[in-house]
C-alpha cells in the first residue's frame, strides 16, 4: 500500500481538476440563481451568454496578442477580460431593452420569459457563430504550469505526479475574487441591499423607493460579468467551443437548482457538489486502487463507475435525490 | 382565457424554471403633476369612485380624511371596501372620480412611489417586510429614499420598539408575528412620514400583541404623525380614533369621532354586536 | 380576415411554398420536386413532434424540454425492432445484459423498498447503501461481461443486439419499421412515466430540469451503448416500408409507366419513393391530429383545459391534476417517440451524434409558438412552416446577401464575411422570428380561441 502516492493521483486526477470545474460552474449558477430571483425565471440563454462574453475576450486577446501585449506569465485573456464582460454587458442591456422590458411593462408572467429566453437563446448562439465560428478555439498563453507533474516528481521523489495548471490556479483565484465582491455587493452596498429587498419583496421594494428597472440593469450587468468570468475560465481550462458552452447549461441548472435556486451561497455549494460527483463518477479509480490495495485485489479494468460520457447523467442523478430529500435544495432557496 | 395574452401560464407550477410566489402587484405607472389646492384636512380622500385595473367600481364617493396629529380609522364588514378606500388613498387603485389631496396639494395623479416621496407611510396588510433580510436592513430599505443619515431615526424606531434593536441582526422572516408586524411600522417610519397609513396592522396576532401593537401605534400617534387606519377588530380601534369611518359596500356609512360612532346604537348594533 | 378563414389560407400559403418549390426555380426556390418532397417528408414528421409537444404544453401547461430525449427514443425503436437480430449476439451475452439489468431495476427497487419500509434511522441508511452499492457491482459485473462478449461479434459491422427483424433478407420485411413507430411511442412513453413519477411527484414541480437531463442522458447512452445502438458508429441501412429505387428501376413496368409520364426511370423512383414516405407519414398525422381534436373536444379534454385554467378550482372539484398531468405528458412525450421513429426510418439509419436539443428540442418549441399553442392545427402549421423556414433559411440568406453586396468585387473582404456568415444564419433567424412572435402574436398564427 502506498498512501502517499494516492492521495497525489488522487489530487491530481481528481480534487483539482474537479475544484476547477466546480469553480467554473458555481460563478455559471451564481449568474442563473440570480435571475432566478430577480427576474422570477430561468433564463435558457445563459449558456450562450457565457459563450458570446467569451467569443468578446478572446477577440480581445487576439488582438492584444497581435500588438505584443501580454501580461507574462499570466494568459492575456485576463486583459481582455474587462473587455469581454464590456461586451456581454452591452449585449444584456440592449437585450434588455428590446426584448425583456416589453414584457416587464406587460406584467407578462415568469414562464413566458422562459420560452422569450429560449428565443434569446437562438439569437446569441447565431451571433457567436457569426463572429467566431463553431470550432474549438485555444485562447489560453502563458505559463501552462504552476507545477508540472515532472517538477513534481523531481522535487519529491514520488511516482505521481501532481500537475497545478495556471489556468486551474488563475480560475480559483479569480472565482474567489469575483465570488467575494459579489458578496460583498450584496451585502454591504445599498444597491445590491435594494437588489436582495426587490428580490425579497417586489412591491414593498417599489414602495421604498426602490426603481425596479435599476435593479434589472444592475442584476443585467453583474449576470454578464459573472457569465463572462465563468465562461473565460472554462474556455483557458478546458478551450472554448460554442456548442459545450450551449451544453453546461444542464450542469448549471442543476448547480443552481441542488444548491437551491434564488440562494448565491446555493449556488455556489451546488456548483461544487455537482462538479465533484462528475468527476468522481466517471474517473477511472484504476491508479489510485492500485497504490491503496494489495495486488491480489487489484481491479482488471479500470474500476470506472460510469463512463465520462454520463457525466451529465450524474449531474442529473444528484439533483434527482437532492431534490427527493430536500426540495428546495441544500441551501434555502427561493422555489417553495 | 382573455385579456393579456403575456399573462397566461397555462397552470405551469415547475419550479425549476420560473420562481413561485407572487411577483409585483403593483402597478407601474408613470406619474401625472401634483397641483396645489385647499383642503380642511391634511389627507384626504374625497369623493373617491374606482376599482381595480378595469374590473367594476369597489368605491362609490367614498370620503375618508385624517387631521395632524390624530388617528383615523376605517371600520366596517368584510368586503366593505375599507382596504380599498386605503388604496386609493394611496394611488394603487384606477379612480374614476374624486381625488386625494395632501397637506394642501392635489396629489391624485401620482403613482404610489412619488406619494411616498411626498411624505406617505404606507404598511401593507400583508407581505409588508423583507424576510430574507436582516430588521436593520428592512429599516435602512424604508429609508432607501433618503439621502441624509438615517441613524437617528433608527434609534427613534429602535427606541419606540426596544425588541426590534435586540433582534437587529435576525432575519426579519424569523420573527415572530407581532414582532414582524413591528419591523413593517418601523420600515414604513424610515422614511419621516408626514402621515403613516396601516392596513389591518393587527391582522393574525393574537390579543396580546394586538393590545400592545395598538399601544404602539398611540404612541407614533404621540410624536404628531396622522394615522390612517384599517382596522378588523372595530371596537379597540375606534377606542383610539379621534375619528372614525364606517364603510358599506364601498359607500360612507356613518362617520363620527371615535367616541361618537361607539355610543352610535346603529353602529353598536350592526358592526359591534350590539 | 375573420377566424375562420385564418387556418384555410393559412394552409393553402404552406401549400404554395411547397408548390413553388417544385415548380419554379425563380428567387429561393429549386424548381426541383425531388427537393420539395425532401423538405415535406420531414415537414410532416416536425409536425407530429409539435402536435406531442402542443400536447403538454398547450393543452396542460407542461414544460418540456428534453423533446430530443423523446425523438431518440423512437429512433431507437426502429433499430430494435426492424433490424434483424445480430448472429450469435444474443447468445454469446443478450441474456446476459437482460440479467444485469433486471439486477440494476432490482436493485433501485430494493433500495426504494429498504427506504420506505425500514424504521428511520442510521440502518436503513446503511442498509440502504450496502443495497446500492452491492448492487451496483453485481450489476456491472453481470452486465459489463454481456456486453462485452455482444460487442466482440463482428465489431465492423453489428457489435450490438440488432433487433427483432424474422425475414432472411431483412430488408424484404420493410413493414417491420411500421411496426416500431408505435412502439417508438411507447419506449417514449415509458421514460416519460419514469420522469413524470418522479418529477411531478416532487413538492414543487421539476419537470423541465427533469426533461432536460433525461434527453441528455437517452443521448449518452444512445452514444456509449454500442451493444443496443452501436452507438457513434451509427446503424445505417435501416429497412424501409417503401420499395427501394434500385428495385424500381429494375422494374420494367414501372420504368414503362415513369416513360408514360415523361420521366427518367432514376427521377421518378426518387420521387415515388418519397411520395410512398409522404403518403405514409400523412396518414400518421391526420390520424393524431383526428385523435387530438377528438380527444380535446371530449370530456378529458375539457377537463384537462379546466386543470389548466385553474388547477384549484380543478382540484377542489375532486380531480387528480397530478394524475392528469402524468397522462398527458406521456402521451405527448408518446407522440415525440412516434415522431421520432418516423424520422429515422425517413433517414434510414440511427445517428446518435446528430441529436442536438437546439434541432430537436428547442426548434420544436418555436414551431408551436408559432403555429399557437394550445391549437393543434396552430402546431401543425407551425411545424410545416417552421421546418420550411429552417431549410429555405440558407437560400433566402444567399439571395439576400447577394442583395446587399451587389457589384461589389468577388474578393471584397465584406462580401466574403457576410457569404460567410450566411452558414450560421439559420439559428439567427429562428431566434428572430420566434421573438417577434412572442412579442406581437403571442398567442401564435391560429390563436387557440
Amino acid at each position: 500500500m502506498d498512501l502517499l502516492n494516492a492521495i497525489v493521483a488522487l489530487l491530481n486526477f481528481v480534487i483539482v481538476p474537479a475544484t476547477a470545474y466546480g469553480a467554473q460552474l458555481a460563478l455559471g449558477a451564481l449568474g442563473v440563481t440570480l435571475i432566478y430571483g430577480i427576474l422570477r425565471f430561468s433564463n435558457f440563454a445563459h449558456g450562450d451568454t457565457m459563450a458570446f462574453g467569451t467569443t468578446i475576450t478572446i477577440l480581445f486577446t487576439w488582438w492584444f496578442q497581435s500588438l505584443g501585449v501580454s501580461l507574462g506569465p499570466l494568459p492575456t485573456a485576463l486583459l481582455a477580460l474587462p473587455f469581454g464582460i464590456a461586451g456581454a454587458a452591452l449585449l444584456m442591456l440592449g437585450t434588455d431593452r428590446v426584448v425583456y422590458r416589453f414584457y416587464r411593462a406587460q406584467k407578462a408572467v415568469p414562464v413566458i420569459l422562459v420560452i422569450v429566453s429560449m428565443g434569446v437563446m437562438f439569437v446569441y448562439n447565431g451571433l457567436v457563430r457569426f463572429i467566431i465560428g463553431v470550432d474549438e478555439q485555444r485562447f489560453d498563453d502563458g505559463d501552462r504550469f504552476i507545477i508540472s507533474a515532472r517538477d513534481f516528481k523531481e522535487m519529491t521523489g514520488l511516482d505521481e505526479g501532481l500537475a497545478l495548471k495556471s489556468t486551474q490556479a488563475i480560475t480559483l483565484v479569480v472565482a474567489a475574487i469575483a465570488v467575494a465582491l459579489l458578496f460583498w455587493f450584496l451585502n454591504k452596498t445599498r444597491t445590491g441591499k435594494s437588489m436582495r429587498a426587490f428580490s425579497d419583496n417586489e412591491d414593498l421594494a417599489l414602495l421604498s423607493g426602490i426603481n425596479p428597472e435599476r435593479v434589472v440593469v444592475v442584476t443585467w450587468l453583474i449576470v454578464a460579468a459573472l457569465a463572462t468570468v465563468a465562461g473565460t475560465l472554462y474556455g483557458l481550462d478546458k478551450g472554448f467551443k460554442p456548442f459545450v458552452y450551449f451544453q453546461l447549461l444542464l450542469p448549471i441548472f442543476a448547480a443552481a437548482i441542488v444548491g437551491g435556486l434564488g440562494s448565491p451561497l446555493g449556488a455556489i455549494a451546488g456548483g461544487f457538489v455537482i462538479a465533484y460527483s462528475e468527476v468522481m463518477i466517471t474517473y477511472a479509480w484504476k491508479k489510485v486502487a492500485g497504490y491503496l490495495l494489495p495486488e491480489s485485489l487489484e481491479p482488471d479494468g479500470l474500476a470506472q463507475l460510469l463512463s465520462t460520457d454520463y457525466k451529465f447523467a450524474v449531474s442529473f442523478a444528484i439533483l434527482v435525490v437532492v431534490l427527493l430529500f430536500k426540495p428546495t435544495g441544500l441551501f434555502k432557496g427561493q422555489s417553495v | 382565457m382573455s385579456g393579456n395574452p403575456y399573462q397566461e401560464d397555462r397552470g405551469n407550477k415547475d419550479a425549476s424554471i420560473t420562481r413561485p410566489g407572487m411577483g409585483g402587484e403593483i402597478e407601474h405607472r408613470d406619474s401625472g403633476p401634483a397641483r396645489a389646492a385647499s383642503a380642511d384636512s391634511f389627507l384626504v380622500g374625497e369623493a373617491m369612485t374606482g376599482g381595480y385595473g378595469k374590473g367594476p367600481d369597489i368605491l362609490h364617493d367614498c370620503t375618508i380624511a385624517v387631521d395632524r396629529g390624530e388617528i383615523a380609522v376605517i371600520v366596517g364588514p368584510n368586503g366593505a371596501g375599507k382596504s380599498t378606500a386605503m388604496k386609493a388613498v394611496f394611488g394603487m387603485l384606477n379612480m374614476r372620480s374624486g381625488r386625494v389631496l395632501l397637506d394642501g396639494e392635489d396629489i391624485t395623479a401620482l403613482s404610489p412611489q412619488d406619494r411616498v416621496k411626498k411624505g406617505m407611510g404606507f404598511v401593507p396588510q400583508v407581505r409588508n417586510i423583507f424576510p430574507s433580510m436582516t430588521v436593520e436592513e428592512n429599516l435602512e430599505m424604508g429609508a432607501f429614499i433618503r439621502e441624509d443619515d438615517i441613524r437617528t431615526t433608527m434609534e427613534q424606531v429602535y427606541d419606540l420598539f426596544p425588541i426590534l434593536r435586540d433582534k437587529r441582526d435576525q432575519a426579519a422572516g424569523e420573527l415572530s408575528g407581532g414582532q414582524r408586524q413591528q419591523v413593517a411600522v418601523g420600515r414604513a417610519l424610515m422614511t419621516q412620514p408626514k402621515v403613516l397609513m396601516l392596513d389591518e396592522p393587527t391582522a393574525g396576532v393574537s390579543p396580546i400583541v394586538m393590545d400592545e401593537l395598538f399601544d404602539r401605534i398611540i404612541e407614533v400617534a404621540r410624536t404628531g404623525i396622522p394615522i390612517l387606519m384599517v382596522e378588523q377588530n372595530a371596537r379597540q380601534a375606534l377606542e383610539i380614533a379621534d375619528h372614525g369611518y364606517v364603510l358599506v359596500q364601498g359607500r360612507n356609512a356613518h362617520t363620527g369621532t371615535g367616541k361618537e360612532l361607539l355610543a352610535d346604537p346603529e353602529v353598536r348594533q350592526s358592526f359591534l354586536g350590539g | 380576415m375573420t377566424q375562420s378563414m385564418r387556418a384555410p389560407l393559412l394552409f393553402a400559403f404552406v401549400a404554395a411554398l411547397f408548390l413553388l418549390e417544385g415548380l419554379t426555380d425563380a428567387w429561393i426556390f429549386s424548381g426541383s420536386w425531388n427537393t420539395s418532397l425532401s423538405i415535406l417528408n420531414m415537414a410532416l414528421v416536425s409536425a407530429v413532434m409539435a402536435l406531442g409537444v402542443n400536447l403538454q404544453w398547450g393543452f396542460a401547461g407542461l414544460f418540456n424540454v428534453g423533446v430530443m430525449g423523446f425523438v431518440a427514443l423512437g429512433g431507437l425503436a426502429t433499430v430494435l425492432i426492424a433490424m434483424p437480430p445480430s448472429p450469435g449476439a444474443w447468445a454469446a451475452g443478450g441474456y446476459q445484459i437482460l440479467l444485469g439489468l433486471v439486477l440494476g431495476a432490482a436493485t433501485i427497487v430494493a433500495a426504494i423498498l429498504a427506504y420506505t419500509r425500514l424504521p428511520k434511522g442510521r440502518r436503513r441508511t446503511a442498509v440502504m447503501l450496502a443495497v446500492l452499492v452491492g448492487g451496483f457491482f453485481l450489476y456491472r459485473w453481470v452486465f459489463d461481461a454481456g456486453v462485452n462478449a455482444v460487442e466482440s461479434i463482428n465489431p465492423a459491422v453489428t457489435g450490438n443486439l440488432g433487433g427483432l427483424n424474422p425475414c432472411g433478407d431483412y430488408r424484404a420485411c420493410g413493414w417491420m419499421t411500421i411496426i416500431s413507430w408505435p412502439v417508438g411511442g411507447l419506449l417514449a412513453a415509458g421514460a416519460a412515466w419514469i420522469i413524470g413519477k418522479t418529477a411531478l411527484g416532487l413538492r414543487s414541480d421539476y419537470l423541465a430540469i427533469a426533461t432536460l437531463g433525461i434527453a441528455e442522458i437517452v443521448i449518452a447512452v444512445l452514444k456509449n451503448e454500442d451493444w443496443l445502438s452501436r452507438g457513434v458508429k451509427n446503424v445505417i441501412g435501416l429497412p424501409r416500408p417503401v420499395p427501394y429505387e434500385v428495385d424500381l428501376q429494375n422494374d420494367p413496368g414501372f420504368v414503362e409507366r415513369a416513360a408514360s409520364l415523361g420521366l427518367e426511370p432514376t427521377l421518378a423512383s426518387t420521387l415515388y419513393v418519397k411520395f410512398g414516405y409522404a403518403l405514409l407519414f400523412t396518414i400518421v398525422l391526420v390520424l393524431i391530429l383526428w385523435l387530438a381534436q377528438k380527444a380535446l373536444a371530449s370530456p378529458w379534454g375539457r377537463m384537462m383545459r379546466a386543470i389548466r385554467d385553474n388547477e384549484v378550482a380543478a382540484e377542489a372539484m375532486g380531480k387528480d391534476v397530478k394524475a392528469r398531468h402524468l397522462q398527458i405528458f406521456i402521451l405527448g412525450s408518446a407522440v415525440c417517440g412516434l415522431a421520432g421513429a418516423m424520422m429515422t426510418t425517413l433517414d434510414g439509419q440511427l445517428t446518435p451524434g446528430t441529436y442536438q436539443p437546439l434541432r430537436f428540442t428547442f426548434l420544436v418549441w418555436v414551431m408551436m409558438i408559432v403555429g399557437g399553442s394550445g391549437n393543434n392545427y396552430g402546431a401543425v402549421l407551425g411545424g410545416f412552416l417552421v421546418w420550411w423556414l429552417w431549410v429555405q433559411v440558407e437560400p433566402l440568406g444567399a439571395w439576400l446577401a447577394d442583395l446587399i453586396t451587389t457589384g461589389m468585387a468577388e474578393d471584397n473582404a465584406f462580401r466574403i464575411r457576410i457569404m460567410d456568415a450566411v452558414a450560421h444564419m439559420r439559428l439567427f433567424t429562428m431566434g428572430v422570428v420566434m421573438l417577434l412572435m412572442l412579442r406581437f402574436a403571442p398567442r401564435g398564427l391560429l390563436p387557440e380561441r
